[in-house]
């Protein structure tokens, strides 16, 4: 690694900060928005900056894995979580009004000690990504999973069959009562958000 | 490239998702904060990755399992947001108070309104802890 | 086998017999042999105490010991120091409780627990024996204390009434009292010395003198003294020490256990002699004691107690002896003191057996005379030789003492103490004045008895009188006895003005003559069989003959020259001489004082019993039919309640102690559960309010988490 000055900036270094706002702009409106559709979009546009960045960090296998899973499948069942749960559309009072301050207080606290450990550990850390190029590409990362890191592939082969069985058996719907239940949720749901809203309330 | 943009980053992205699980309301909200805290230890691994260039690829690697996990975590989170949008009609996280005691710091829940004005919304009620009897 | 080796293993003789009637006791078998197992140990024993006396005769000490510990500090040996002192002790001891054990046979026959009192008395016998003989003062403690545990076993035999448990509580508590001071003593001179063992402390407090360790180890040592002899202010508890068995007071509160005290003092007697506050001490307790112990003794109406009263006021002749200087004086009226006040106690409980009461006013109205003509005269006997009637053995011995205080006083003639020191002439006379003035006194109770008990008396008026004042409703004072008086009267038949002035001046005394009566139902089968039929069974009445026969003729011992003291030795005999000798202090050649009468303290003595005797003699006259003591006047109250020792031990000690126990209960219940208490709400409160944040609130819990997450994180990313 050669040491350079701080401020004596490549092409890489531009293009990945400005990426770097763009993605860390899009995760602030995520989690700051009134709107759940709009934090579920903007969390998109987080993710998908991300991706760039792990383009210019030339892991190329991964930022297509990641355009592809996380913007491809899990954004999109995120949507369908808001959606099944009947999430207010539009402007909502969403945020926890008690808990927001502090929140932001751990928050900034977060931020502070990771930055500053952070910074002092590699103040003089340089490197060059275009040296990796070729351990980021598909057959490169293939064949060290398949190599180096079979057992946990297929680990997590497993893991993922304990998730989709646990999902299915945890949504499932009792077969009996199904189309009671259902007829009966079409029906009040209007009136349910409200009355155990209010009954909650009256118990607090 | 300096280490230190990616890692900052990293750390802020970090720091927003934490800001995220605390202080979102709806479930759903809170999983969205969970995907930007793992996001941003998917961007560490991957900037160590460049960094150290170790002959296992370690660091990708880890990446994609990170991924993989994410995304099953999520789909079993939103299952159980579904269950308990079933059984209260409601994905709120505060209202799910039954393991609290009486008599604790009420942290009031302000009501939902619909055109969700901030002003009277955004005030802080916290009223004095009084005996609940349920 | 020498005589000393004899003299060590003596105790386990008594010891056996203890042993043998405690397995009977548990066992439950063999119940006829109990007798057998009681009297002829101690026989033995005391015919050994004989061998062991006429075995030592006039030689030096001589010892006998084997080393028990050696400790890093003063050794322990377990020996038996056989002098004169020990061995003429040793007999008495031997004697007396030879005769309560056969005396015991009969006496105690219709008692339930009769194995287990043999068993204790046998005990007793053994740890005075031990007491007599050890040659180490801390065995000698282990004796002691074993004679108070036994003394507590025995006053509380009867322990289905209440006054004989409290007695003997009483009795343990009070000795004790004085035991602490005591083993302080011991230590101290045995650090002084750097042994525990008699020998080497007496040579130490000579070559010393009467400084530092001597002397405080003197002056402790009287603490001790005072409690077991039951000399002022620890006193109180031998009066009460009556509601035992009759035999039980003769053998320990008359001849053996209340004379250790004074054996302690004969026996360290140059340790005293150098420590002059010691001295002075002991002569002023001394005379205080005998002067009111004789007063009490004059206003009791409870037979036993007058003898109580009067076994203290003779004890504190003796210390006033060995205070004065008079040992051999002080060792002579210990052994024919415990003579006739044994025989005394024995016959009391012929006496109370047969009439029923031990109330000398209802004793009056039984005609004892003749009805227990053998327990008259030998009671008469015991009487005169307690009075100091010559040619008895009490009028040897108290003269003797009042020659010793005489020539003491005026530092004449030859010095009987050792080591040429005498005592200061101001002990003298104080020893003088008590002794004489005690003679007065004790010759009018004396005889104040023998007039009660056997005299020519009226009958009838006693009677009345007491049954009058017992049907009076129960008042404190005499004094407002004048209106229910008028009223109880109109009830009793035929009872003059006087008769019941008089009762209501007796009635506190009539109060106490209530509980004097035996209530037990044996014992009044007892009494019932016993009013009719013989005097007495042969066991019981033959050690009072043999004790009359000592008492005549003990006091002629004194007559022959030098007998008794050449017997005696000087503490220590020749093997003390030569090491005091070394030591460069003068020895007084003559060592062999002469008990024989001298003529001055003689004719002072006589005038005194003499005195004494009249002046009771004119009370009978002056108002026949009544309690001669009434010669009192004024002081009658106070004598008969003990001068009040009694409230003032209750103020300075019971009263203080009950404030601090309640005070430390307070202190535990309050205080201390109050912290404990405490402990127990603060987790309360401090789970009310830690509660206050479990809000249910999922992502409160989580800010906590978080928050001490990154806390943690920056002290391990900053702390370096």
């Amino acid at each position: 690694m050669t040491t350079r000055a701080l401020t004596s900036t490549t092409g890489v270094e531009i293009t990945f900060v400005l990426i770097g706002l763009l993605t860390f702009g899009a995760a602030i409106l995520t989690v700051t928005v009134r709107n759940l559709v709009h934090a579920a979009l903007w969390l998109v546009v987080a993710l998908g900056g991300l991706a760039g960045c792990y383009l210019l960090l030339s892991a190329e296998f991964v930022a297509w894995v990641q355009v592809l899973i996380y913007v491809g499948a899990v954004a999109v069942l995120l949507l369908f979580g808001l959606m099944l749960t009947r999430a207010p559309i539009g402007r909502t009072t969403e945020l926890d009004s008690g808990n927001r301050w502090a929140a932001a207080v751990v928050g900034l606290a977060t931020a502070g000690v990771l930055v500053s450990v952070i910074a002092d550990a590699v103040r003089s850390t340089w490197f060059d990504p275009r040296l990796t190029v070729a351990t980021g590409t598909a057959k490169s990362v293939g064949s060290s999973l398949f190599r180096y890191w079979v057992l946990p592939f297929e680990l997590l082969s497993v893991l993922l069959l304990a998730a989709l069985v646990g999902a299915i058996v945890l949504s499932r719907r009792d077969v009996s009562a199904d189309a009671d239940t259902e007829a009966e949720a079409e029906v009040t749901e209007q009136s349910q958000p409200k009355a155990p809203a209010q009954a909650t309330e009256a118990e607090a | 490239m300096h280490a230190i943009y990616p890692l900052t980053l990293a750390a802020l992205l970090f720091a927003v998702g934490v800001y995220g699980v605390l202080a979102r309301r709806n479930a759903v909200a809170v999983l969205m904060a969970i995907e930007l805290l793992l996001n941003a230890a998917n961007l560490n691994l991957v900037t160590f990755s460049s960094i150290l260039r170790d002959q296992f690829g370690m660091g990708q690697v880890f990446t994609v399992f990170l991924i993989t996990v994410a995304a099953a975590e999520t789909g079993l989170g939103l299952a159980i947001v579904l269950l308990l949008y079933r059984n209260r009609g409601t994905a709120a996280i505060d209202d799910a108070r039954e393991l609290g005691e009486d008599g604790a710091l009420g942290l009031r829940r302000i009501p939902q309104q619909a055109d969700g004005e901030d002003g009277a919304a955004g005030r802080t009620t916290n009223p004095a802890p009084k005996a609940v009897t349920k | 086998m020498t005589t000393a080796t004899l003299a060590l293993w003596l105790p386990v003789l008594p010891l056996f017999s203890a042993a043998a009637l405690a397995a009977v006791s548990l066992s439950g078998r063999a119940r006829a042999a109990v007798p057998a197992l009681a009297v002829l140990p101690i026989a033995a024993a005391a015919v050994l105490t004989f061998v062991v006396l006429f075995g030592h005769g006039t030689g030096a000490a001589t010892e006998s010991r084997i080393r028990y510990a050696a400790t890093g500090g003063p050794e322990l040996w377990l020996g038996a120091r056989v002098d004169g002192l020990s061995a003429l002790i040793a007999v008495l001891v031997g004697v007396v409780a030879t005769a309560v054990q056969l005396y015991s046979v009969s006496y105690m026959a219709h008692e339930e627990r009769y194995t287990s009192y043999s068993a204790l008395i046998s005990l007793f016998t053994a740890a005075m024996l031990v007491v007599v003989y050890s040659t180490d003062l801390l065995v000698l403690l282990v004796g002691w204390e074993v004679m108070g545990a036994c003394s507590y076993f025995l006053i509380g035999h009867h322990w289905e009434r209440p006054e004989a448990r409290s007695a003997s509580i009483k009795a343990f508590l009070v000795t004790k009292f004085g035991d602490v001071p005591f083993l302080l003593g011991i230590l101290f001179l045995a650090h002084g010395a750097g042994s525990f063992r008699v020998q080497p402390i007496l040579q130490h407090a000579i070559a010393q003198g009467g400084h530092g360790y001597t002397a405080a180890g003197a002056i402790l040592l009287i603490g001790g003294v005072m409690g077991k002899s039951a000399q002022i202010p620890l006193q109180t508890w031998l009066p009460d020490a009556m509601a035992g068995p009759t035999p039980i007071s003769a053998l320990i509160h008359a001849a053996t256990m209340v004379a250790a005290g004074v054996y302690v003092v004969a026996r360290l007697y140059p340790v005293f002699l150098v420590t002059t506050a010691a001295l002075w001490i002991l002569a002023i307790a001394a005379a205080l004691t005998a002067v009111t112990a004789a007063l009490s003794a004059f206003a009791q109406r409870d037979l036993k107690r007058i003898l109580a009263y009067s076994t203290v006021s003779q004890l504190a002749l003796m210390v006033g002896a060995l205070a004065a200087g008079g040992r051999d004086a002080a060792i002579f009226h210990l052994m024919s003191h415990g003579a006739f006040k044994a025989l005394l106690f024995l016959g009391a409980g012929v006496i109370i057996h047969k009439a029923g009461t031990g109330d000398v006013d209802e004793l009056a109205t039984q005609s004892l005379r003749r009805k227990l003509p053998m327990t008259c005269v030998t009671m008469t006997i015991g009487l005169a030789a307690l009075a100091g009637f010559p040619p008895f053995s009490g009028f040897f011995s108290k003269e003797s003492i009042a020659g010793a205080a005489y020539d003491t006083a005026t530092h004449s003639g030859p010095t009987k103490s050792l080591l040429g020191i005498t005592p200061p002439s101001g002990i003298g006379w104080l020893v003088l004045a008590a002794t004489l003035l005690t003679g007065f006194l004790t010759a009018a109770y004396a005889l104040r008895t023998w007039w009660m008990l056997f005299g020519p008396l009226e009958h009838g008026w006693f009677r009345s009188a007491v049954e009058v004042s017992s049907r009076q409703p129960k008042a404190p004072e005499p004094a407002g006895h004048a209106g229910t008086a008028a009223e109880a009267a109109t009830a009793a038949d035929a009872t003059t003005a006087a008769e019941v002035a008089a009762a209501g001046e007796w009635a506190l005394e009539a109060l106490v003559a209530e509980s004097l009566r035996e209530e037990t139902e044996a014992a009044e089968q007892a009494a019932a069989k016993a009013k009719s039929g013989p005097e007495a069974p042969r066991a019981e009445l033959l050690p009072l003959v043999v004790l009359a026969a000592i008492t005549t003729v003990f006091g002629f011992v004194g007559l022959n020259l030098g007998w008794f003291a050449t017997w005696l030795g000087d503490a220590d005999g020749n093997a003390y001489r030569a090491s005091a000798a070394d030591a460069g202090k003068l020895i007084q050649p003559d060592g062999a004082y002469h008990l024989a009468p001298a003529l001055l303290s003689t004719v002072l003595a006589l005038i005194a019993l003499a005195l004494g005797l009249g002046l009771v003699l004119a009370a009978a006259r002056a108002k026949p039919g009544t309690d001669p003591n009434h010669v009192l006047g004024f002081l009658r109250k106070p004598a008969f309640l003990g001068f009040r020792a009694d409230d003032l031990q209750d103020a300075i000690a019971v009263r203080p102690v009950q404030v601090a126990a309640d005070a430390v209960g307070f202190l535990d219940t309050e205080v201390v559960d109050g912290y404990v208490r405490g402990s127990g709400a603060a987790a309360r409160l401090l789970g009310e309010g830690l509660r206050r944040i479990q809000t249910g609130n999922v992502q409160l819990y989580l800010t906590g988490v978080l928050t001490g997450v990154v806390v943690i994180a920056a002290a391990l990313g900053f702390g370096r």
